[in-house]
C-alpha cells in the first residue's frame, strides 16, 4: 500500500489529521483555546522538566511500571499461544485512565487554568480526574449521564469522596455521549479558567494526540518488559476499544514493528445486528465531538445510541487514529458481544485469580478465540486496562445473582 | 432573485435587520411552515431554520429540547429541504438560512448538501462546528453553488484569528456575543459595542449579533450598534409552550422585536 508513510507513528499532521480522520471540528469559541492548548502541549513535550514530573508521578503516585504478567493457567486452558497481560488494572484508581489524567492536569496547571471539568461513562475517568484534582487541589466538575449515575453508584460516591462535583446529565440517552456534550457546553461558557480533561483519545486535535502520547507509557513499558523477559516482541497485541485510549496506548509504540500484529476489540453489545457500540464494524465516517471518525449513525447523520454491558465502551464513536489504522490495514478490528465478554470475565477470575473490568473482558474474549489458532511458541499480549470491582453489580445482575 | 441578493437586500433597508431562528420540524414538520409564515408576517428580515441534530453541543436547554422534539417527531433532512423549498415558493424575497451541525450537513458529501440547498432556494448556511481550519470542502461547495457561507465570530476570536474567520465569508457575519451556549445570559452592552466596532474595522460585511437576546428592549439596544440582531431561544420557547398553535404567539413576539429593532436608530 503506497499510502502508508515510512513510519506509522508520525501522525497526526500539523492540522491534526490522521488521513481523512481527526481534525478540529469545534465551535469558533473553542477554536482559539484548542490552538492555545496545542501550543502549550508542544512546549511541554519539549520541556524535560515536564517529562520528569510526569514520570515521577507515574512511578510514585500511580505505581508504574505496571507488571507484565504471563498467565499460565489461562494459556493452558486455551491450549495455543502464550497469553500475557499488561497489568494496568493495578494502577492507582484501578485503570489506565490515570496515566492520561496526570499528563493533562500538569498541562492544565502549566497553562494557568484553575478549574477542571471532565466527562465520564463508567466513572473510571471521572474517578481518575477527581483523583488528580484532589492531588493538586483544583476544583473538579464531572459530567455523567443520569443513566450511568444510576448504574455506577460506587464510582459516583468515589468521585464525591475525592471532592468532585458530579453533575447528572439528563439530555439525550443520558449516557457518555450526552455527558461529553454537556462538558463541551460547560467549557465553551468557562473558557477563561477551565481545562477540559478528555478521557479518551478522541475529541478535537490535539486531544487524540496528547491522550495517545500520555497513554503510550503502556506500550513503551510493555515493549521493554517483553524484550527483557522473552528476548522477543509479542506476535499479537489485543486491546478493548471504546474511544480507544488503552488500545492506542499499547499499540502505538509497536506500530513500526512489522512482526507485531494488532487486534482492537469493539463492543458488539447484544449483537452487530442489534444494539451495539462497534463504530468501526457498524458505523461510517462522520463528524462528532470535534473530530471526524467512524460513528454509529443513520443515513441523515443523526448519531445512534450505542449499547454495551460495559459502560466504558458504551459510546457511538472511536478515536480518529483507530479509524485511520483500520483504513490503512495496520490494525485489525473485531468485536465481541456482552455474553462473550461475561464468559471471558468469569474465565479470567477462575483461571488467574484476577477480576477484570468488563472493558478488558472484551479483549480477553477475543484472546479466547484467537489463542487456540496460534502456535504454542507464539505470544499474545493483551491489555488488562481496568479491574472489575466496579462491575460486580452489573455482572451479578447479568448472571441473575442478587447481592 | 438570487441567494446573494436576497441576503444583501435584507441588510440594505436603511435600518437594522431582525434575524429570527426556529428549529425545523418542531414540534413536527407539518407545523413549521405556519411558524415560518408567522416570522415573515411579524417582520423578520432573515430567517434561520435550525437543522435538528442528536447532539447539539453549542445549544442551551431550549434549543436542545427543540432538536429532540423534532427528531422524535421523525423529521428527516428531506423534510427540511422540502420545508425550505416550499417557503421559497411562498416567500420569494425573504432570505432563508439553514443553521446546524456538520454531520447532518456533510454525511452525503458537501457537494450534495450545497446542491440541495441551492435547489431548495436556501440563501446561506451556518455550520456551528466547522471552523475555517476545517472548511476546505463545505465552504467551497456552498460558494460554488451560490449559497453564502455565514461564519461566526465570538468573544474569543482575537485579532490574530479574525482574518481567517473572515476569509471566504459572505452574506453576513454572526457575532456570538457571549462565550457560551444559546439562550443563556446576555452580554454586557459595552462589550457588544466594542466587539462590533472591532469587527466593523476589519470587514464591510453586515454584522448580526446574537446569543441571549430575548426581549424587544434588549434587541433594540443591540440594534443601535449592529446591522442585525438574532433572536432564537425566546421564539423556540414559544414553540415549546404552544406546539402546533405557536404561529400566533410567534407572530406577536416577532412583531414586537421587529418594531424595536427597526426603529432602534
Amino acid at each position: 500500500m503506497n499510502d502508508i508513510p515510512n513510519s506509522l507513528r508520525n501522525l497526526p499532521d500539523e492540522r491534526g489529521h490522521f488521513g481523512q480522520f481527526g481534525g478540529r471540528y469545534v465551535a469558533e469559541t473553542l477554536m482559539p483555546l484548542i490552538l492555545d492548548l496545542e501550543k502549550h502541549y508542544r512546549a511541554a513535550k519539549d520541556d524535560p522538566a515536564f517529562r520528569e514530573e510526569f514520570d515521577d508521578l507515574l512511578e510514585h503516585y500511580v505505581g508504574r511500571p505496571s507488571p507484565l504478567y504471563f498467565a499460565p493457567r489461562l494459556t493452558e486452558e486455551l491450549d495455543g499461544a502464550q497469553v500475557w497481560f499488561k497489568r494496568d488494572e493495578l494502577n492507582h484508581t484501578g485503570a489506565h485512565k490515570i496515566n492520561n489524567c496526570i499528563g493533562q492536569i500538569l498541562l492544565a496547571m502549566r497553562m494557568g487554568k484553575t478549574r477542571i471539568i471532565a466527562e465520564t461513562g463508567a466513572g473510571q475517568h471521572g474517578v481518575a480526574t477527581a483523583t488528580v484534582c484532589a492531588r493538586f487541589g483544583l476544583p473538579c466538575v464531572i459530567y455523567m449521564g443520569a443513566t450511568d449515575v444510576e448504574r455506577q453508584q460506587p464510582n459516583v460516591f468515589r468521585m464525591k469522596l475525592l471532592g468532585a462535583e458530579v453533575i447528572p446529565v439528563e439530555s439525550g440517552a443520558r449516557t457518555l455521549k450526552d455527558a461529553m456534550n454537556e462538558a463541551l457546553r460547560d467549557w465553551v461558557a468557562n473558557v477563561h479558567d477551565t481545562f477540559y480533561i478528555i478521557g479518551t483519545a478522541a475529541g478535537p486535535h490535539p486531544y487524540p494526540e496528547l491522550v495517545r502520547d500520555f497513554q503510550s507509557v503502556i506500550g513503551k513499558e510493555a515493549r521493554e518488559q517483553m524484550l527483557k523477559r522473552t528476548g522477543k516482541l509479542p506476535d499479537m497485541l489485543v486491546a478493548a476499544i471504546g474511544g480507544g485510549s488503552n488500545a492506542i496506548g499499547l499499540f502505538h509504540p509497536f506500530l513500526d514493528d512489522p512482526g507485531v500484529k494488532m487486534l482492537g476489540v469493539e463492543a458488539a453489545g447484544h449483537g452487530l445486528d442489534k444494539q451495539h457500540a462497534a463504530s468501526l464494524a457498524g458505523g461510517k465516517p462522520g463528524i462528532l465531538h470535534g473530530n471526524k471518525t467512524y460513528l454509529l449513525q443513520d443515513e441523515d447523520g443523526q448519531i445512534a445510541e450505542a449499547h454495551s454491558i460495559s459502560a466504558g465502551l458504551d459510546y457511538p464513536g472511536i478515536g480518529p487514529e483507530h479509524s485511520w489504522l483500520k483504513e490503512s490495514g495496520r490494525v485489525d478490528y473485531t468485536s465481541v458481544t456482552d455474553d462473550e465478554a461475561l464468559d471471558a470475565f468469569q474465565l479470567l477470575c477462575r483461571t488467574e485469580g484476577i477480576i477484570p473490568a468488563l472493558e478488558p473482558s472484551h479483549a480477553i474474549a477475543a484472546v479466547k478465540k484467537l489463542a487456540p489458532t496460534m502456535g504454542k511458541d507464539q505470544i499474545i499480549l493483551a491489555n488488562l486496562c481496568g479491574r472489575g470491582d466496579k462491575d460486580i453489580f452489573t455482572v451479578a445482575q447479568a448472571l441473575g445473582v442478587e447481592i | 432573485m438570487t441567494a446573494n441578493t436576497r441576503l444583501s437586500n435584507a441588510f440594505a433597508k436603511g435600518r437594522p435587520a431582525l434575524v429570527t431562528f426556529i428549529t425545523a420540524g418542531d414540534p413536527d414538520s407539518g407545523a413549521t411552515p405556519a411558524i415560518l409564515d408567522a416570522l415573515v408576517e411579524g417582520g423578520a428580515d432573515v430567517i434561520e431554520l435550525g437543522m435538528p441534530f442528536t447532539d447539539p453541543m453549542a445549544d442551551g436547554p431550549a434549543i436542545q429540547a427543540a432538536n429532540l422534539r423534532s427528531l422524535a417527531a421523525g423529521t428527516k433532512t428531506a423534510d427540511i429541504l422540502k420545508i425550505a423549498a416550499d417557503f421559497r415558493a411562498r416567500h420569494p424575497e425573504t432570505p432563508l438560512v439553514l443553521m446546524g451541525y456538520a454531520n447532518p450537513m456533510t454525511i452525503r458529501g458537501p457537494q450534495w448538501f450545497a446542491t440541495a440547498c441551492k435547489e431548495a432556494g436556501v440563501d446561506g448556511v451556518i455550520c456551528v462546528d466547522i471552523p475555517p481550519e476545517e472548511d476546505d470542502a463545505l465552504g467551497p461547495a456552498l460558494r460554488d453553488a451560490g449559497v453564502s457561507l455565514i461564519r461566526l465570530a465570538t468573544p474569543t476570536t482575537d485579532a490574530a484569528r479574525l482574518p481567517a474567520v473572515l476569509k471566504g465569508v459572505s452574506g453576513f457575519l454572526y457575532y456570538v456575543s457571549v462565550a457560551g451556549i444559546t439562550g443563556m445570559q446576555q452580554a454586557a452592552q459595552a462589550s457588544i459595542e466594542s466587539a462590533v466596532a472591532q469587527l466593523k474595522a476589519a470587514t464591510d460585511i453586515p454584522i448580526a449579533v446574537g446569543f441571549g437576546v430575548r426581549t424587544p428592549e434588549q434587541a433594540a439596544d443591540i440594534a443601535k450598534v449592529s446591522d442585525g440582531v438574532v433572536v432564537g431561544s425566546a421564539l423556540v420557547d414559544l414553540v415549546a409552550r404552544h406546539g402546533r398553535d405557536a404561529a400566533g404567539p410567534v407572530r406577536e413576539l416577532t412583531a414586537a422585536l421587529a418594531n424595536a429593532v427597526h426603529s432602534a436608530r
